[in-house]
């Protein structure tokens, strides 16, 4: 047994060498050094901003705008207020996004899969259109669709047309648009009863599944109910709904839906160079899966379309979605590209325009990047939400 | 008895399966619907490979006098040769523009022999191209020293100026990312919040805005008197955005590197930065190579976005030309001619990324 006792006091630690005393002086200095860049910063722009007449605070959003905006999808004129065109501009960001979003999602899982066929010219086709797209910069594809692709469509006189009620010309692409009359809103009405009675459908299969392992047959009933039921109803209440057709008029079309030229190329473009990336998840995610856990389905008795859908779909998807959010977050924040071409999105609309007229330049890029940090953190904590849904679960 | 264990020699496989026909039937009739789906794939890639081979081959025109010789339907790559000057330099004067191909060879010298492994003093010059190349290619570019005529920022552009963006940002990006990368995973906690601030905000918002940040408000934060150059600002616009980028990429990395080499580090008594510095960015920063090429491909591409503050980088000149009334409709061409620029440097280092992640995977990470 050690009887030594250590009588000599422990040697006095010098203040500087001590880890905490140097942690907390760090941190301070540290914080000292940010705040007062902040407060240099801020005393320069307050200083530059008087010298330049230019008042401070957010009273410019209740005066008048003055300028008119090409696509909006809230009633808007030039005599309404700048805080209005800074709503203009945020729909119009998340429509374009959202739009993006579904479109790459479609096409970059459509790429993702064929890269993975067995045929070998569709996968050598998807590969191509990957590597392709994903290494040309967004800019150049954005305006290579608006001002060497759609400028040189025809005019519309000599339209592209599908069926004649579809219209591609070089003003945009003319949709048909549907007029709702009354009675309409029990078509509506059907088609939310077919989706909630699929829903709960889909829960007792899934209820049923798990008590007796039998499940309940889903997709037919399920289709039925959403397409067959509304589709009754209409007959029924008599045609509420009817297509009204875009018709030449003088140079340009009138009525139906028209997706202007600038909104159509930067479409294009985000939902052409997103899915290339997409593809990429999407192909690493399903070779992730070990070979082996196909193999054991397939020994237990299942068959390829259930190997599929109960095995290698649910564990593919825990490797996608992470990357897969990151695109989404990417595509919201390439659509402020819009601004190269003149769809009046956020950046184009509040930072651009209206900067230029009020210079308020402090408030209106601080509101704009708040909008930015906003959508990003939304979209990362939903899809975290879903990531936690289908993480692994160990036991 | 004797007949069952008789050797026989193997059978050649069926025909069906040998040769052309056989690869044929395996990987593209092997059933109804792959043979539905390659009659199908195979009829568009025909119906419009053929119009973009016409086009941009056996219509096009590369050579004559002017902007009249290109009187076919097909492509004018007359037009890109006959601008190319002005793709490649912006407005740099034609009589110093050695200084610049100096540049381009010193960059080519210092990093292409880095794609070819057993190249002789491979190491040596990759440091030459990390430190003293970036200076010498400031004087020679920038000139107005060592009796170099100055030329001002603003005649800067071209590919050149997308380079020098490219290049600038890397070079910055890494340390900034890395020091933001150690605070994220410091354990004081005010160091920690300040770097994941910085981080995420940058990370949130578009490189559009942070790019109208650095010209319209860079301006507004200064005092009185002093002004940067638009370059610079755009380019501490790219820094400040990439680095955020750069420092996850790095996180990665120190997250990659077990424990015990941490608590090693630790054991032998080295301080923080030794420990940092000796045992664990080395690791780390070997791991995430790939990743850091990938921002690298990112940033490249990303540089295009200057053209809207007003810059002249290689799509910007482009885009400058391809409106002159001299030459009619051309915009197809310059596009094209500016893709296949980016595709090159990107899908080139793409490949370069995959290449080093096979070969740097040598189980390090923790699974």
């Amino acid at each position: 047994m050690n009887t030594t006792t250590d009588t000599t006091p422990p040697a006095r630690r010098r203040p500087w060498r001590d880890p905490r005393v140097r942690a907390l002086t760090f941190q301070a200095l540290a914080l000292a050094a940010v705040v007062w860049f902040g407060w240099t910063l801020l005393d320069n722009t307050l200083t530059n901003m008087a010298e330049r007449g230019i008042s401070t605070g957010f009273g410019f959003l209740d005066e008048p705008a003055g300028f008119g905006i090409l696509i909006t999808l809230i009633p808007y004129d030039e005599t309404m207020t700048y805080g209005r065109t800074f709503l203009v501009g945020l729909l119009n960001t998340l429509l374009v996004s959202g739009l993006g979003i579904a479109i790459a999602t479609v096409l970059g899982f459509t790429v993702g899969i064929a890269r993975l066929s067995s045929n070998w010219l569709i996968a050598k086709l998807a590969l191509a259109y990957i590597e392709i797209f994903r290494n040309i910069p967004l800019l150049l594809q954005i305006f290579f669709w608006y001002f060497a692709v759609l400028q040189n469509l025809p005019s519309p006189r000599q339209s592209v047309t599908v069926g004649e009620a579809v219209f591609v010309n070089n003003r945009g692409l003319y949709l048909p648009e549907p007029i709702f009359q009354s009675g309409a809103g029990w078509v509506a009405a059907a088609l939310a009863i077919g989706i909630a009675a699929t829903v709960v459908l889909a829960r007792l299969a899934k209820r049923r599944q798990d008590r007796t392992g039998r499940g309940l047959p889903v997709l037919w009933p399920g289709l039925t109910l959403i397409i067959g039921l509304p589709a009754l109803v209409y007959a029924l209440a008599g045609t509420p709904i009817t297509w009204q057709l875009p018709a030449l008029q003088g140079f340009n079309f009138r009525g139906g839906m028209a997706v202007l030229p600038e909104l159509a190329a930067l479409l294009t473009a985000l939902a052409v160079y997103t899915a290339a990336f997409i593809a990429e998840i999407v192909r690493s995610g399903i070779l992730s899966v070990d070979p082996g856990q196909v193999e054991a389905a397939r020994a237990l008795g299942l068959r390829p379309r259930l190997t599929l859908r109960l095995v290698v779909i649910p564990q593919a998807m825990r490797v996608i979605i992470p990357p897969l959010t990151s695109q989404y977050l990417n595509l919201t924040k390439n659509s402020s590209l819009a601004t190269a071409i003149g769809y009046p999105d956020l950046v184009a609309v509040f930072m651009g325009t209206t900067l230029n007229q009020t210079g308020q330049a402090v408030e209106i890029v601080a509101m704009t990047m708040a909008v930015y940090l906003v959508i990003s953190l939304s979209i990362s904590s939903l899809m975290n939400v879903y990531n936690r849904a289908v993480a692994l679960k160990e036991r | 008895m004797s007949a069952a264990s008789e050797h026989h020699p193997d059978l050649p496989p069926p025909r069906r399966q040998l040769g052309v026909l056989g690869w044929l039937r395996r990987n593209l009739f092997s059933t109804w619907y792959n043979s539905l789906l390659t009659l199908l794939a195979g009829y568009l890639l025909v119906r419009y490979a053929i119009p973009v081979i016409n086009w941009a081959l056996v219509e096009a025109r590369f050579a004559g006098a002017d902007a009249s010789a290109c009187d076919t339907e097909g492509a004018c790559w007359l037009f890109v040769r006959e601008r190319l000057g002005f793709f490649i330099y912006g407005f740099y004067p034609e009589a110093l523009r050695w200084r610049v191909n100096i540049v381009f060879v010193l960059l080519a010298a210092a990093f292409a022999p880095q794609l070819i492994e057993r190249f002789p003093g491979r190491r040596w010059l990759g440091l030459f191209g990390l430190t003293a190349f970036p200076v010498i290619a400031l004087v020679l570019i920038r000139g107005g020293v060592l009796g170099l005529e100055a030329v001002p920022t603003a005649d800067w552009g071209g590919l050149m100026l997308t380079l020098v963006l490219a290049y600038g940002g890397i070079f910055a990006a890494l340390p900034v990312g890395t020091v933001l990368a150690l605070g994220r995973r410091s354990d004081m906690p005010v160091i920690r919040g300040l770097s994941v601030v910085f981080i995420e905000v940058w990370r949130a918002v578009p490189l559009i805005t942070v790019l109208f940040m650095a010209s319209v408000m860079l301006p507004l934060f200064l005092p009185e008197g002093v002004n940067f150059d638009k370059l610079l600002r755009a380019l501490i616009g790219i820094i400040m955005f990439q680095s955020a980028y750069m420092a996850e990429v790095v996180r990665g990395g120190l997250q990659a590197i077990p424990r015990g080499q941490y608590e090693a580090a630790d054991a032998l008594g080295l301080g923080y930065w030794r420990k940092m510095g000796l045992v664990i960015l080395p690791q780390a920063l070997k791991l995430v190579i790939p990743g850091i090429v990938n921002t690298f491909i990112s940033l490249f591409k990303d540089t295009s976005l200057v053209l809207i503050i007003g810059l002249f980088d290689l799509l910007g000149t482009v885009q400058a030309t391809i409106i002159d009334p001299a030459w009619s409709d051309v915009a197809t061409e310059g596009y094209v001619f500016v893709a296949a620029v980016f595709w090159v440097f990107c899908f080139g280092l793409s490949r370069y990324s995959q290449d080093l992640e096979r070969k740097l995977d040598t189980g390090h990470r923790e699974r």
